[in-house]
């Protein structure tokens, strides 16, 4: 009897494991920057590249910090997730038009609507790579006190948002 | 008519002359010590290549990244470690030991261990069923005339 038994229960083993590996996303690698401090930058609006933007000014505050680009696809599908969103007014969204012409980027919120409290422009891409930016759109929540707590990697979606990010939020606020 | 068609194919190869996009530090001593970094570190966007051939737009300001860093002096340890910093140690192809990554390292050892000590109980188990078989006189007499039988068969065959 153990002899059928014994692979049986080895099989079953691997084929859990197996099947779990199946169904991880290998290109959601957890990033090291949870927990830590949010990389400090200066750059300017997307709106008006004479006013700067920081992420000190956001102490206090919880707030999103959401990668995008108009050369994005993904973006596309996370827009009206962002803009239903952003009507709530849960929190403040910044919005990073990552390595993108100035004009596009506006040309892009003047189309579908400009879900962000803030814009700003990372025409380059240093403070994405800062911030280990390598999917767009990613989308950060940063707690009071300037600390990165979460990281999506890819469109946020109205599950993750409700499973995930809200309730992470309320409790953020709540500190 | 046969040749001269070979002869004009074998003329081909010199009319390739596409040029490859300009990616290469005007220094090829730091151009040679930033692709051999490179080549330690994971696409992210690609996974199964490393920065150091891949195509992507990610990879390409990677590697943009080390030759400023190296410019400004920087070693390869530092220029690694400021890329764990950002994305993780997933970036390494040959990531370091420590506690996280032991489990990984240890592995293989565990296995080794856990079927060696499968194999000596199996080995073990098997020497105690294994009858010591002693012929009888009968046994060997048979045996020596299967043996030397003359091997007529074996012609026919």
């Amino acid at each position: 009897m153990m002899r059928f038994i014994l692979p049986l229960v080895l099989f079953l083993i691997l084929a859990v494991f197996l099947f779990k590996g199946l169904g991880r996303d290998t290109r959601e690698v957890p990033s090291p920057l949870i927990g830590k401090a949010a990389p400090a930058f200066s750059l300017p609006t997307l709106q008006e590249p004479a006013k700067q933007f920081s992420p000190k000014e956001m102490l206090g505050r919880v707030w999103l910090l959401n990668v995008w680009a108009s050369w994005c696809e993904a973006c596309k599908d996370e827009h009206p997730v962002l803009m239903q969103f952003s009507s709530e007014k849960v929190l403040p969204i910044v919005g990073v038009d990552y390595k993108d012409k100035r004009e596009d980027g506006i040309d892009t919120l003047k189309k579908a609507g400009n879900p962000y409290d803030q814009v700003i422009s990372d025409a380059d891409g240093k403070v994405g790579f800062d911030y280990g930016v390598y999917g767009v759109p990613e989308t950060y929540v940063i707690d009071k006190t300037g600390i990165i707590r979460f990281k999506q990697i890819g469109p946020v979606t109205p599950e993750n948002l409700r499973d995930k990010l809200m309730p992470l939020i309320a409790e953020l606020q709540a500190k | 008519m046969r040749y001269f068609l070979i002869g004009l194919f074998c003329l081909l190869p010199s009319l390739s002359f596409a040029a490859v996009a300009k990616d290469i530090a005007d220094d090829p001593v730091l151009e040679a010590r930033m692709i051999h970094l490179a080549e330690k570190v994971r696409c992210l966007v690609c996974q199964s290549e490393p920065v150091s051939t891949s195509h992507s737009e990610w990879s390409q300001d990677v590697r943009n990244i080390m030759r400023e860093k190296m410019k400004e002096g920087a070693t390869d340890q530092q220029i690694l470690d400021m890329l764990v910093a950002r994305f993780g140690k997933s970036v390494l192809y040959d990531p370091p030991v420590d506690n996280e990554t032991a489990p990984l390292w240890g592995a293989p050892f565990v296995m080794l261990f856990l079927g060696g000590a499968l194999l000596i109980y199996q080995l073990k188990k098997r020497r105690g069923k294994v009858v010591d078989a002693t012929l009888t006189a009968q046994d060997e007499q048979r045996a020596a005339e299967l043996l030397n039988e003359p091997s007529s068969k074996d012609h026919q065959a």
